[in-house]
Formats: structure tokens, sequence, C-alpha cells
């Protein structure tokens, strides 16, 4: 019998450790994809910060240039740059034949014309000598010096060929070949080449999107907040209002991206792909939590406070717009950045009012079309070559960056300003 | 021209706000009792100022275009053109007057060109002088208000509440949007296709309604066997099964033990590094899905000598399963600490262990909230979009297969409305009747789960 009882109590005690041993492990999981997660971004993502440069001699031969004696500024920008471009590529390799020249010149970006003319628009006294320039190389080339590359797949299943290969090798022995901190990631728009692309454009676009948000569901949110909170009768039609606020918070954010589709774009014409329409889609869908938040934040203000005010003499607007709402500022802003941050990771709605268009110049206005950022992400991470992988997870950690600066901020303001009463 | 007269309303409603505001002081010289802080005379001043006239000038550029196009288009009126083409002919007038024409120019564009403009110059030149009669007659009723030395802060604040009233309406009016934007589109559609055939058809082949002529567009009988939706609901739910299956077990799990067991410390970390899981961009678990677990899964499947997809259920329903878990273990955790103590010393007292008491007393009585947070989970699960539309196939396969790609409303949404869109066009119009079902079930969901999870709360308040 005494035994028979120590055994139950054993077996519960067994039972006791394997259930706690399930939450831990649930935990443990929880942050291991976490890790793995955060791990496999930055494994991926940190080669795009830099950029590989191939060292090429080119003759600035005003001939092939077509240029006359003593060229104006003018001149000089209206050059024909492509041959002395083309020839500098050819000329890696003076036994090259026409074949091996095509593959020569693929060697390096399609802009290479482009830098080779900035290196004379800066130094016009180049004519006539030959100077080293650096020239971007091609994404292919790219991964493969940043080892992403499998060198050793049969040829034709690659994308660099035999060739391409020997001479990079040569020009990596001969010092040639190097890496720097890639400053044009962050300064160039979208672009088809994956050694050009660079997330200025997106980047605008997500600004201007959380702009337009804000101006628009800040003042909005917080003032709804206000009446529901302070001056609003407790009846059927606000308690409608409080059950709408509450399901849109859990609607899901592509019928947002539908709203704005059949509204903002169908009916008042808004202009398609571009930040405005984003920023306003963004807006309603940012509206429920930033009032959510507000009206927390007022319900937390004691009663006390506004009891003083009105025993005053303060009428209930002057008690409000003076006393209540100042003091629940700090929340409601904190609120305020977190819903922001989520319509910073928004894509889906984005993408259904046209945003997701190819744009390579970098917007000047919200009224531009643009994308952004997550939808960069979604652009690259569809594109088949090899050089986007690693721009994508670069994007996302920017991205990301973004996400935690703006989660810390509303944290600081929190604990920096947030009165606590009790 | 339309920013100026904006900026000068601006400008003129701060000026009255200074001149109502010294009214009220040289009232106040005269010895006389103010009936409101002096403030509220210059706001007073200043709203009659610029709100009219703001009216008037929005109602303006609301309904400016309409009526110019109505009168160039007039002269076309009974020459039986149709509407596309007067359409055409008032862009090409618009085109020609912006001098960004290139094209042949007929004699007519060119004279409605020349009316467009005209009219333009009319309404730009009328629009400012009625704002600025408008702004005088208001400012002078409203001055004269005021040297009467009237009330103003009731008006005053009457007109601040109506503003924050207003305001309140805006969830309502995105309720009212959502809906309005769906449902004419899905009538359109439901028109041409049947509504048994929608809910109860197997094959979905959108694509095939899009290559077809728009000429033969509206033949019903073309489009049988292309809008079943049974594949796509089917795929929704499934993929949502599979996140479920990830997102109930550990963030149940989590739940509880961050709220029964954990000591502060781990609890202090521990939650937020869990919730970060929560604030992760969903496109970027979308690239996570198709990247690193879907090529991972068809290895594994290839070396247990399983044929995987590449875009398999399981990496979309897996990924999203991760997406979910802070959302169930937080919701959980606040559930269950709000469960009473004393109901838990009671089972302590009685001898029981903890997780009994968990299992026996606290899980039951906290099981409504519980439920209403998994809800909330699956409404989530539904509605999520990016994961799919990266990590799971685009084809509409009706499998139970999780190895196999399926795809689901939201993706489906997606791949028909990417790129430009012909409203009109069936295809266009079944996305907005699958938003329509999203809609819909997404928000029995959450009416229920927030119903639950508020009875649960008052319970024990």
């Amino acid at each position: 019998m005494n035994k028979n009882k120590e055994q139950l109590l054993n077996k519960r005690y067994k039972a006791e450790q394997r259930f706690r041993l399930y939450g831990q492990s649930a935990i443990f999981m929880a942050l291991l994809f976490l890790t793995i997660f955060i791990f496999k971004i930055f494994s991926t993502g940190y080669s795009a910060f830099q950029k590989t440069w191939l060292i090429v001699p080119v003759t600035f031969d005003a001939e092939l240039m077509m240029l006359e004696q003593n060229p104006s500024k003018e001149d000089i920008q209206d050059a024909d740059y492509y041959d002395i471009a083309l020839k500098s590529m050819a000329d890696l390799d003076p036994n090259a034949n026409e074949d091996q020249e095509n593959e020569l010149k693929r060697m390096v970006s399609y802009f290479f014309e482009k830098e080779i003319k900035n290196e004379l628009l800066n130094d016009p006294s180049l004519i006539g000598k030959t100077k080293e320039v650096y020239l971007t190389a091609s994404d292919d080339l790219d991964q493969v010096f940043k080892g992403n590359y499998p060198r050793d797949l049969p040829e034709d299943q690659r994308r660099v060929s035999d060739y391409q290969l020997k001479i990079f090798d040569q020009l990596v022995a001969n010092g040639k070949v190097e890496s720097k901190f890639n400053i044009s990631f962050f300064t160039n728009a979208d672009s088809r080449e994956a050694e050009l692309a660079g997330i200025a454009s997106s980047f605008m676009g997500s600004i201007f999107s959380i702009l337009v948000c804000l101006m628009i569901a800040f003042p909005v949110a917080v003032l709804a907040a206000i009446y529901l909170e302070e001056f609003a009768p407790k009846n059927r039609f606000t308690d409608f209002i409080e059950v709408n606020i509450n399901n849109l918070a859990a609607v899901p954010s592509i019928v947002f991206g539908l709203l704005g589709l059949g509204v903002l774009l169908a009916i008042f014409q808004l202009p398609r792909s571009t930040p405005l329409v984003g920023g306003i889609t963004l807006s309603l869908m940012t509206l429920p939590t930033i009032i959510i938040a507000a009206r927390a934040s007022l319900k937390a203000v004691p009663p006390s406070i506004r009891e003083a005010a009105l025993a005053m003499g303060a009428s209930r607007m002057q008690t409000t717009m003076h006393h209540t709402v100042p003091l629940s500022m700090p929340g409601t802003l904190s609120g305020t950045i977190i819903g922001l941050a989520q319509a910073l990771g928004e894509t889906a709605p984005l993408i259904l009012i046209g945003m997701v268009a190819f744009v390579n110049t970098i917007p000047g206005s919200p009224m531009d079309p643009a994308a952004s950022l997550p939808v960069q992400i979604y652009i690259w991470a569809e594109s088949a070559e090899r050089g986007f992988v690693e721009k994508v997870s670069a994007c996302i950690m920017v991205l990301l960056g973004f996400l935690i600066t703006m989660n810390l901020f509303a944290q600081i303001i929190r604990h920096k300003f947030e009165k606590k009463w009790s | 021209m339309n920013l100026i007269l904006f900026t000068f309303i601006v400008l003129l409603g701060f000026t009255s706000y200074y001149f109502g505001r010294k009214k009220a002081y040289t009232i106040q010289s005269t010895k006389k009792r103010l009936t409101a802080l002096p403030q509220f005379y210059g706001y007073y001043l200043a709203i009659w100022c610029a709100i009219p006239a703001f009216i008037i000038f929005s109602l303006w550029a609301i309904f400016e275009p309409t009526i110019v196009k109505l009168l160039v288009l007039n002269d076309y009126s009974n020459q039986g053109y149709l509407d596309d083409e007067l359409n055409l002919i008032y862009e090409k007038t618009k085109a020609l007057s912006r001098g960004q024409f290139t094209g042949e120019i007929t004699p007519f564009i060119e004279a409605s060109a020349e009316k467009y403009l005209s009219l333009r110059s009319i309404a730009q030149s009328s629009k400012v002088v009625i704002v600025l009669s408008i702004i005088i007659a208001s400012v002078a009723y409203a001055y004269k208000r005021i040297s009467s030395n009237s009330r103003t802060r009731e008006p005053v604040e009457k007109f601040l509440n109506a503003v924050l009233f207003t305001a309140s309406l805006a969830a309502i009016l995105t309720t009212v949007g959502i809906v309005f934007s769906l449902i004419f589109q899905t009538i359109d559609f439901f028109k041409v296709i049947p509504l048994f055939d929608f809910v109860f058809g197997t094959h979905w082949y959108p694509a095939k309604a899009f290559v077809r002529d728009s000429s033969e567009a509206l033949d019903p009988t073309m489009y049988s066997d292309t809008f079943g939706a049974v594949p796509i609901f089917a795929g929704t739910f499934f993929i949502a099964f599979i996140a479920m299956c990830v997102a109930i077990p550990i963030g149940l799990m989590s739940g509880i033990y961050l709220a029964e067991y954990a000591s502060y410390k781990v609890r202090q970390y521990a939650k937020p590094l869990i919730e970060i899981l929560a604030g992760i961009p969903t496109v970027v678990y979308g690239f996570f899905a198709a990247l690193t677990v879907g090529p991972f899964l068809k290895e594994l499947g290839t070396s247990m000598g399983l044929e995987v997809s590449a875009e398999s259920a399981l990496a979309a329903g897996g990924v999203m399963g991760i997406m979910i878990i802070p959302f169930i273990s937080s919701l959980s955790d606040d559930v269950i600490t709000s469960v009473p103590q004393s109901l838990r010393d009671g089972s302590y007292a009685m001898g029981a262990t903890k997780s009994e008491t968990i299992k026996r007393v606290i899980f039951p009585a906290a099981l409504p909230g519980i439920v209403g947070s998994i809800l909330l989970g699956v409404s989530r699960a539904i509605g999520e979009t990016m994961i799919v539309v990266m990590a799971s196939g685009l084809a509409a396969n009706l499998t139970l297969n999780p190895l196999e790609s399926t795809s689901t409303i939201t993706a489906q949404i997606v791949v028909i409305l990417i790129g430009d869109q012909a409203f009109g066009d069936p295809k266009t119009q079944a996305a907005f009747a699958l938003g329509m079902s999203l809609f819909l079930v997404t928000l029995c969901l959450n009416i229920v789960a927030l119903r639950v999870v508020k009875k649960y709360r008052e319970k024990y308040e």
C-alpha cells in the first residue's frame, strides 16, 4: 500500500517534470527559430555590403572617342565611350577572338561606359593617357569572388564561362580585383542587374508612404480616441464604433489593398504605384492600432486629474485638451510608432495598388511611382539571378534595423516620459 | 494656384485669431466682463474665417473637373459617340491643352482644348473671388458677434466636439469602404459566374479567362470550370491547419511556461524575444520559407525517398506557424495570469502538483480565453499573404498532401491583381469575390474570438 503510494507520487513528480520540460522546450524552440532566422539572414546578407571591382587600364584615345583637339566640357559629355570601353576590356587578353571579346565585355556591368566617362569628366587631362579605372564587376563574378558561386559545376550550367574565370583568376593574381564597401547599394535605384541594384528608390518610397500614413492616421486616430474615451455617450452607436475598430484591427492586410484598389484607384482616380496611395491605404490599416493605444493611455490618466481641473472651473473640453491629452501623449506616441513600424513592414496591400512596378528612378515626391522596402524584398526574391539573394538579405537587414530602431524609440518614449500613477 | 489659395486661407485664419483676441482685450479695457477667455474670441473668429472657405474650396476641387468635362463634351453630345470615345476625346483635349499631345491635331480637338483652357481659367478666377467673398462675409458676421460680446466658448467647443465626432467615424467609414469596394465587383462577378459554380466547383484556372478576347467576355458558358473555388478554400484551410499544428503546441506551452513557471528574469528576457517573432515583416518570413525551409524540406524528403515539391504547403504552413507562435503565447499568457490566484491556492492546498493544477484547474478556467486566442491565430493564418505567395505554389491543386504545393485565397488575389488590372474583367472580379469571402470568414472568426475573450475577461473582473 505504502509502496504503491510512493510509486504514484513518483509518477506524479515525473509527470510534473515532463510538463515543465515541454514548456521549456517550447520556449527553446521559439527562440531557436528566431536565432536560425537571424543567423540565416545575416550570413547570406552581409556580403552584399561589399562590392567587387575590376581594375582595368583604360586608354583615353581621343580618336576613338571622336573628340577634337582641346574639347570643351560638353564635348567630353557627348563623346563616344563605347569603343574605348570595349577596347580596354578586350585588351585584357590580347589573343582573344571575337566571341571571347564579348565574354570579356560581360565581365563588367553594362554601366562600364559611364564609369569610364565619369573618370574622364573628373579629370579631362587624361585624354590620350592610360589610367587604371575601377569598373563594377558583373554580378556573377562578384558572387564568384565572394565565394557564393559554385565553380565546380559543369560549364554549361554556369553563367560564368571557363574563359571568364581564367581571365578573372589572372586579374585576382595580379591584384587587379578589389572589394570595397558597396556605397551604390544605398545610393542606386532598383536595376535589373544585381550588381547595380540599390535600395534608394524603395527606401524613399517607404519614407514617403510612412509620412503620408503618419500625417493622416495620427491626427484622425488621436481625435477619434479622445472622442470615444472622453466625450462619447454610452449608447448603441458608440458601441458599434468600438466593435468596428476592434474588427478593423484584425482584418487581413490584403483586404485593405483591395480597398485601396477599388476605392482610391478606381473611384478617386489617384495615381497608381505612388507612395501617396500606399500611405493612405496604410493609414487606414494603422488607424485602429493607434486608436486602441491612444484610448489605453487616455484611460490610464487617473480621474483625479480631470476632477481637479473641473473643480477649478475648466470646461470639459479645456480639461481634456489642457490636461488629459498632454498626459496621455507618451503612450499615444509610442503606440503610433509601433503602428507605423507595422505599416513599414507591410507588403501585400502595396502590391495590390501597384507599388510593385519596376522603378529605376529615385522618387522625389509622394506622387512619383515608387516601391517600398518590403516590396523591394519581394521583387528581388522573385528574381532568378543569384546576385539578388544577398541583396534581399541585405535589404531585410536594413528593414529590420529600421523596425528595431523604431521599436526601441517607442520603448524609450514610454519609459522616459510616461508618468506612473499609483 | 490651389496651394497659394490654401496657404492664404491658413494665414488669414491665424491673423483672424490674433484680431479676435485683440478685440477681446479691447472689450476688456472698457471694463466690460468677457464671456470667455480672450483666446476663445480668437478661435471663434479663426474658425469662422477658415472653415467655410475650406468647405467651398474642397467642394470646388471635387466638382470642378466633372463640370468642366461635362461642358467641354457638351459640343459632342449629339454626334452619337460612345462613352469610351468621349473619354478618349477628353483625354486628348487635356493633353493638347498641356502641350503634351503627340498625334494628329484635328480642328475639333483644338477647339475643345481652347474651350477647356478658357473654362479652367474662368473656374480658377471665380473660385478665388467666391472663396474671398465667403471669407469676408463670414469674418464680418463673426466679428460683429464678438463685438457685441456674445458667447464664444460654447460655439468653439461645440465645433471641436463635432470635429472629434467626425474623426471617430473614420473607423466606420473604413469598414464601409471595404464592403463598398468589395461588394460591387463581387455582385458583377456572380452575374457571370453562378454562385454555385464558385462555391462547389473544383477547378480554378483564372488564367484561362485571361487569354480570351474581351469581346466574348460576357458569354458565361465559357467560364464553366474556370472559377471553382473549392481548391482555393481547401488550400487556405489546409495551410492554416499546418500552421496551427506548429503554433498551438509551441505557443500554448510557452504561454503556460511563461505564466506559471518562469522566474521573473526568464520572463523579462524570453517574452520580448518571442514577441520579436511577431514584429518581423511577413515578406521576410516568405523569403526565409522560400529560400531556406523549402529547399531544406526538399532535400530532406529526397534523402528519405519522398517526392517533395520545392514550394510545398508544409514549408509555407510551418513558417506561418512560427509567425503565429507569439500571438498565441502572449495572449494565452495574459489569459492564464488573469485566472484568480485563489483557484491555484485551492488546488495546491489539496496537494496537487503544479502541472496538475495547470492541467485540471487553470487550463479549464482559462479555456475560453485560450480558444479566443487560437481563433485570432487562425484568422491571422487565413489572412496571411506574403508567406504563401512566396513559398507555396500558385497553381490551385486540390490535395491533402502537405508535400505538394497548394494555393490560398490571399495568394490567388495577389496573382490575379499583380500588374495591370482591367476592371470589368471576370478575372479581376474573381479576386474581389475571393477578397469578400476572406473578409467574411475572418470577420466571423474575429467577432467570435473577441466576444469569447471579452466574456472571459468579464467573468474574472
